[in-house]
């Protein structure tokens, strides 16, 4: 009998253990019967702890709210999966942030509120930032702040070589200075050319840059853009390693200071400072001259579509008090992002002169998903990343890789 | 193993009395509840579900709805008809042949070589498991540095001796190359560890008695070692077959199956299909998994084929 009795309390812990038995002890505040207390917010912010004040923000917002937000960050490549696998058991979070080329796909399976379902004012957002969060007209979240790629250049290294930054403004200076800096003995630039949307996302400033179109990769500008590339590759400007380079390997290397340039993300901001080595930056410069377009980085905020509509009140309130322009601002300098309303930049700038060429490639630049490319861009994206990385290994020439790019592309979003 | 227990049950119940029988059977199904429940939860539906999910035509719309259409084997065709298909094979059988022939040699050599205790074998023979105690990703990341084209110590030690540099991760000839000689290197501890403990089991009465008929030591190995360690090599074979088709992590932290696929192998191609791009394939990428079980199953099949005729 004892033996027994034991044997079904150890069972009865097992269960508990494997299927979370929750006892007495209830979160506390909110008495249980309404489901209005608990709301879920999932955020690609895994490095931010309960310390920080993105955390911080986010439980503030719930307590306005009059509720308990209830938060798990995600490493950002799981966040899709794990988004799709929620909808499909009926357990999406109330709030949802998530990579912005993700938006279209999510929205295409059929997860995500409208901004017009669930009050969202969108009005003030940057159009360009916008876009890439619009499908057949409707807008399915609203951008938390953006980020994008530019120039990071080693100011000790250029004055070595005789090269004014402030006098780039398109390809044939680049390649100039790039080198002047191998004639004085330096590496010229480091970028990603991995084959994932990492090496896509480094590679658009220049596709776009030469002003092809996404719906032709095999255009002659396009064929430019990689041209330009394979070129500085065959004549030592830039390093082999490039592609297996994630951005932050080539960030180590220029870290290194050996490196002219580096084509790299507002985020690194922080560690440019640690170098160091005196610094700039510089918008990617497009073929003819100008501000190249980059691709947006940077996260939405979207609110998943629940079997319970009542939620959405709520969920407005805490969308509302994320992209707040105050709160923006808190966020945004938290991320090391770009605002995405222009109030808040110019905030930005006032306070932090630096953001000021940062400011100006995000104006440029545009959504991956955006031209209603939606859920097209990764099976473009795909072959265009399978194209310059055939092209810079020497195994095509970048004419023929991006014509077999474009027969793929063309057969996958038929 | 549990068509064992099933069938083996009730035979010895039939011996007993009429009333005890029922309980008995009671008691063994209460037994067996836990592994069948298990391997059901755990083996037998996540495979109903992959061969499922191979067979619809899942878009990320009709994920979320579990409405997909069956679409038979279109999946398999589109994977077929793949530019990726033939060289993701190609690449998938050169990967697992060439690791598994260089670690099997590897580790019997060493296996043979430790087997004749001298001081410090322990210590070398630890020495030699060093890969295996590693996390995955530390020495894949380790060699993806070491074989950096540019800054890694394998050019620069190359450079020391005048040899130009190679392009061991970046150039569509070695990335292949680069990859299996990691997993050469990862696999050695595995083969050493179990055809050592073989080696211990071979009776050393047989060694003397070929010593004294004046067999030289290569005879030895070769009419004696060989031989007797035959079933402890198949096994290893047919596990190395299995574990190195599926070998997944050292490809795609070091290389992602590029440069452009040409380090792509069956097992990062389904990654890829659905989890390593912004709009999962889930149909493609269950049908090409499904294709590598398909393969492990042809080996293990195999096995016991050979096994069979050996205990004939």
């Amino acid at each position: 009998m004892p033996i027994s009795r034991k044997a079904t309390a150890s069972l009865l812990i097992a269960t508990c253990l494997l299927a979370g038995c929750s006892s007495a002890n209830d979160d506390a505040g909110d008495s249980g019967a309404a489901p209005t207390g608990d709301y879920t917010v999932w955020d690609p912010y895994p490095q931010f702890d309960d310390s920080s004040d993105w955390v911080k923000l986010l439980s503030q917002c719930g307590t306005d709210a009059g509720v308990t937000v209830k938060r798990t960050g995600y490493d950002t490549t799981d966040l899709t999966n794990k988004a799709l696998l929620a909808a499909q058991q009926g357990n999406s979070p109330d709030v949802l942030i998530v990579d912005n080329p993700v938006v279209s796909t999510l929205a295409d399976a059929g997860v995500l509120t409208t901004t017009d379902e669930v009050k969202v004012d969108t009005a003030a957002v940057s159009p360009n930032l916008l876009a890439a969060g619009q499908i057949g007209g409707k807008t399915y979240g609203i951008p938390i702040g953006a980020n994008t790629l530019a120039l990071y250049y080693n100011k000790e290294v250029l004055d070595k070589a005789g090269v004014d930054p402030a006098a780039i403004k398109d390809w044939a200076g680049l390649t100039a200075a790039l080198d002047k800096v191998k004639a004085s003995g330096k590496k010229g630039i480091t970028f990603s050319a991995i084959g994932t949307e990492e090496g896509s996302f480094q590679f658009l400033p220049w596709f776009w840059g030469s002003g092809a179109n996404l719906t032709q990769l095999d255009s002659a500008q396009g064929v430019a853009a990689l041209t330009l590339w394979t070129d500085w590759l065959k004549n030592g400007l830039a390093p082999n390693s490039v592609l297996n380079n994630t951005q932050t390997t080539s960030w180590q290397e220029f870290a290194t200071g050996d490196f002219a340039f580096s084509e790299n993300g507002t985020w690194q901001l922080a560690n440019a400072k640690k170098t160091g080595f005196e610094y700039g930056i510089i918008p990617i410069p497009s073929q003819a001259g100008g501000v190249a377009p980059a691709p947006t980085g940077g996260e939405f905020v979207t609110a998943p579509i629940q079997d319970d509509t009542a939620r959405y009140a709520v969920t407005e309130k805490l969308v509302n008090c994320l992209t707040n322009a105050d709160n923006a601002f808190t966020t945004d300098t938290t991320l090391s992002y770009i605002a995405a309303t222009e109030a808040v930049q110019t905030k930005q700038v006032a306070e932090n002169p630096e953001l000021t060429v940062w400011v100006d490639a995000v104006k440029a630049a545009k959504g991956r998903t955006s031209d209603d490319l939606g859920t097209k861009y990764p099976k473009i994206s795909q072959p265009l990343w399978t194209g310059f990385q055939a092209a810079l290994s020497g195994s095509a020439n970048p004419q023929d890789a991006l014509t077999t790019a474009q027969t793929t592309a063309a057969a996958a979003t038929k | 193993m549990t068509h064992d227990v099933l069938t083996r049950v009730p035979a010895e119940t039939t011996v007993g009395t009429r009333a005890p029988k029922k309980q008995r059977n009671w008691a063994a199904w209460a037994f067996l509840a836990p592994v069948v429940v298990y391997l059901i939860a755990f083996y037998a539906y996540p495979l109903y579900r992959n061969l499922d999910l191979s067979l619809r035509d899942y878009t990320v719309r009709s994920f979320v709805r579990g409405d997909a259409p069956f679409s038979g084997l279109d999946n398999y065709r589109e994977v077929f008809a793949d530019a990726t298909f033939w060289p993701a094979l190609l690449h998938t059988l050169a990967f697992t042949f060439v690791s598994i022939a260089f670690q099997f040699a590897i580790g019997l050599a060493l296996a043979v070589f430790f087997a004749q205790s001298f001081r410090l074998s322990a210590t070398l023979r630890a020495l030699f498991l060093v890969p295996w105690l590693l996390p995955l990703i530390v020495s894949a990341s380790t060699w993806t540095w070491m074989l950096n084209s540019d800054s890694g110590i394998v050019n620069t030690a190359l450079a020391a001796v005048n040899i130009d540099p190679v392009n061991w991760l970046t150039s569509p000839d070695w990335a292949l190359t680069s990859v299996i000689i990691a997993n050469i290197w990862i696999g050695i501890p595995f083969n050493l560890v179990v055809l050592y403990s073989g080696l211990q089991a071979i009776p050393a009465e047989v060694y003397e008695a070929a010593a004294l008929d004046g067999a030289t030591s290569w005879q030895r190995f070769w009419r004696i070692t060989f031989p007797l360690l035959r079933p402890v090599s198949a096994i290893t074979l047919l596990l190395g077959l299995v574990y190195t088709l599926k070998v997944f992590d050292i490809i795609w932290i070091m290389t992602k199956g590029g440069p452009a696929d040409a380090s792509m192998t069956f097992a990062t191609w389904s990654y890829r299909l659905s989890f390593g791009n912004l709009l999962p394939e889930f149909g493609p990428g269950a049908a090409v998994g499904n294709l590598l079980i398909i393969m492990a199953l042809i080996f293990g099949l195999l096995y016991i084929r050979i096994q069979r005729r050996q205990a004939q």
